[in-house]
């Protein structure tokens, strides 16, 4: 059994880790704010979900795992508003 | 494998500071001034030192960033002729020298120190129990080196009290910062009203769980005094003039009833700051209770800036 959840953290840790490295190639090569953003939210929302997953069969108690699941939902809720928030400035700001 | 975890970071902790220091554009240095924090937390995480990381996280790397953001929003105008302004090469090789010689001091004694290194950690662990606080961090802040973290606080008054120096007379007593309007319909006044519920619980529950784990007023005070700014921002609430009797009041309620409660230890326990003999729990409870509302207020006060509207608009 904790050979299958191993696997699992394994499997959902690694996944969000591409989503990050995804992200901030992306960050890095894309060619204006708005697709940089898209980039970053991605791996902030869907890299951290993915590695809170993937720790949740490796921890005990239900309060930590609980914690875990309030973090990821604070960092989408602060993610998604910085990213709305960056994008509206951008679009009122003219590209250099 | 465990080396490269540690060396890692270690070496873009370098990095970065020598980006943050050799950066031409404020706002650019300042958000590398801004990672280099994020990345010290790590650093102290990996080294165990949770309450340390907690600190930086809270005030080396959120506070003091905010701080550097806004001071050079406002320095913008100003930057392109500032950068004109080129010192003389003796002026700079000065400098240079002079940073250069503070960070080879810095490096020999870091280098010289004995191995082991000398320490009192023994001695401070074997008397911790005596306090009745779980935490380490905080039994030795609050009882065995009561009189820094005293100092701390007053010195963050002080930092409040430079910051209202700035304002002009003639705004003197006025409130702080410039008044911030937003789109009441908008996400900042969504996230504005959304997430201080959450950050007051988890502020007080940093304070609280410091007595055991790690976390404490200081870490609890910055997150309270961020969703104060946070309502701020989102146009939802507005900055008390700083004349108010009990703005001024709440400042000092946290080190006044430090320094009364230290003074009463002279009377019963023989010296300032000395808490007798199965007190030390409740005392050091009192003190944190009171420090917290004056922490959080002087943090956020600091951030809101000087003075620079009429008391009454």
């Amino acid at each position: 059994m904790s050979t299958v959840l191993d696997l699992f953290t394994f499997l959902a840790v690694g996944a969000g880790a591409l989503f990050f490295l995804a992200g901030t190639v992306g960050l890095l090569r894309f060619p204006d704010t708005l697709t940089r953003l898209h980039a970053l939210t991605k791996a902030d929302n869907l890299g951290l979900g993915l590695v809170v997953l993937g720790l949740l069969p490796q921890i005990d108690g239900a309060m930590t795992g609980l914690k875990l699941i309030v973090i990821w939902l604070l960092v989408l809720l602060s993610g998604a508003d910085a990213g709305q928030l960056i994008a509206r400035a951008a679009r009122r700001r003219p590209p250099p | 494998m465990t080396d490269a975890f540690y060396v890692a970071p270690a070496l873009l902790i370098l990095a970065l500071g020598l980006y943050t220091t050799c950066a031409r554009d404020t706002f650019a240095a300042t958000v590398g001034f801004l990672a280099y924090g994020l990345l010290l937390t790590v650093a102290w995480v990996q080294l165990r030192g949770v309450d340390v990381a907690l600190i930086e996280a809270a005030i080396g790397g959120g506070l003091t960033a905010t701080l550097l953001l806004r001071a050079s929003a406002r320095l913008r105008p100003a930057e392109a002729a500032a950068r004109a302004e080129r010192p003389g090469v003796a002026t700079r090789l000065l400098a240079a020298a002079a940073a250069a010689a503070v960070a080879g001091a810095l490096a020999v004694a870091v280098l010289t120190l004995p191995v082991p290194a000398p320490t009192l950690a023994p001695e401070a662990a074997a008397n911790i129990a005596a306090t009745g606080v779980g935490n380490p961090i905080t039994a030795v802040l609050l009882s065995f080196r009561a009189m820094d973290t005293l100092l701390e606080a007053i010195v963050l008054l002080f930092a409040l009290i430079g910051v209202w120096s700035l304002a002009p007379d003639r705004m003197w007593g006025g409130r702080p910062g410039p008044r911030h309007h937003a789109d009441p319909d908008g996400i900042l006044a969504f996230i504005g009203r959304v997430l201080p519920p959450i950050g007051i619980v988890v502020g007080i529950y940093v304070f609280w769980i410091g007595a055991d784990h790690p976390g404490g007023k200081f870490q609890g005070a910055t997150i309270l005094a961020a969703m104060w700014l946070l309502t701020l921002m989102a146009g939802l609430t507005d900055a008390p003039p700083i004349s108010r009797r009990w703005v001024r009041a709440l400042l000092v309620l946290g080190p006044g009833v430090f320094i009364a409660i230290g003074v009463l230890g002279a009377f019963t326990a023989g010296a300032f700051l000395a808490w007798p003999d199965g007190w030390a729990k409740p005392l050091i409870l009192v003190i944190e209770i009171a420090l917290l509302p004056s922490l959080a207020l002087t943090l956020g006060l600091m951030l809101a800036g000087a003075p620079e509207r009429p008391a009454q608009p």
